[in-house]
């Protein structure tokens, strides 16, 4: 796996189209535990992504990934774009102090987790886009170079946004329903299932 | 330096930063700069990193700027709007912990007396401690 201007252009093409797709289901998931905003909030964002795609993918893939984050934080209008902001900034400059990909993938990504842990003031456990996040940077070094490496992804990712729904909430909105946000899948969780499963289909299709 | 601190009201709901800041301009004057955002960058209910940055700028002093939020994102969003100030203003603005309209008055009328950054957030965050 290489990653070419051009594959990196449908990725970020791919995995923007199925979040905007999930948007009514985000949207109804945070209805349950939260505000009911992160649809049309990320919806918002990956739309602004999509417009600039052009200028996006001419860039260096740092500069790209920090021009993706940047457009998420200016556009999201809601705590997932400086959470989702922060973890493409942080990979982008990642990328600008001698990472390179696909070798350095897991350091790369792992950045992206901890700014978000950062940002967020949050670990995982707390039923957020971190119960995914974490456990695909463990599969991402677990598996680093396996043949296998993007089906363990994926499943490491679906199974893991399964696993938010017995947890409690304490960060967040949802945080403020206590014992009732259990139950509920977390709709940052889905989220950054539905980004990680996208670029990993859209990886698929080019093997 | 007769410089005040600045204050600047970040709501999901652009009526709520509004009302907010009328309330502070009738009780402590006009001697301190208040600014106001509110909505998404639509205009729903959310916040605005651009227009975070904006009310910082518009409330801008010398001595630094309290930003006063009510709900999670528009805590993450101003955080989020200092870290992209210019280097030599972030360190003059700190998001306070605490209620929105209480903080944003009393922050302001601590202000109004000439106060320090750190004593304005402090008197602030007061109304948190229990």
């Amino acid at each position: 796996m290489s990653l070419q201007p051009e594959t990196f252009k449908s990725l970020v093409k791919v995995a923007a189209e199925q979040v905007i797709a999930c948007a009514p289901e985000l949207t109804s998931l945070d209805q349950a535990i939260g505000d009911g905003d992160h649809g049309t909030n990320m919806k918002r964002g990956f739309e602004a992504v999509l417009g600039k795609l052009d200028v996006i993918s001419a860039q260096p893939l740092d500069e790209a990934l920090k021009m993706i984050g940047k457009t998420l934080v200016m556009t999201v209008g809601g705590a997932s774009g400086p959470l989702y902001g922060s973890f493409f900034l942080a990979a982008g400059e990642a990328l600008s102090h001698d990472r390179r990909l696909p070798e350095d993938l897991a350091d790369v990504f792992g950045s992206g987790v901890n700014a978000v842990c950062a940002r967020g003031r949050s670990q995982p456990g707390e039923k957020t886009m971190l119960d995914v996040l974490v456990p695909v940077l463990e599969t991402l070094k677990t598996a680093a170079g396996q043949p296998d490496l993007i089906a363990r992804v994926r499943n490491t990712a679906s199974a893991a946004v399964e696993r938010t729904a017995p947890m409690q909430a304490t960060k967040g909105r949802a945080s403020f329903l206590g014992p009732r946000s259990v139950g509920h899948i977390d709709p940052g969780a889905r989220s950054s299932s539905v980004l990680v499963q996208a670029v990993c289909a859209s990886l698929e299709g080019r093997q | 330096m007769n410089d005040t601190v600045g204050i600047v009201i970040v709501s999901h709901s652009k009526d709520i930063a509004k009302g907010t800041a009328d309330m502070v301009r009738q009780m402590v004057g006009s001697e301190v700069k208040v600014a106001f955002c509110g909505g998404n960058p639509e205009g729903g209910l959310g916040t605005s990193v651009s227009l975070i940055i904006d009310a910082i700028n518009a409330a801008w002093s010398a001595k630094g700027v309290a930003i006063l939020v009510d709900l999670g994102g528009a805590e993450t969003n101003s955080e989020m709007a200092v870290e992209m100030l210019e280097p030599a203003r972030r360190d003059l603005v700190v998001v306070c912990n605490a209620p929105i309209v209480e903080g944003a008055v009393m922050a302001a009328t601590e202000a109004a007396g000439g106060s320090s950054l750190a004593q304005v957030k402090a008197v602030a965050e007061e109304l948190s401690a229990d």
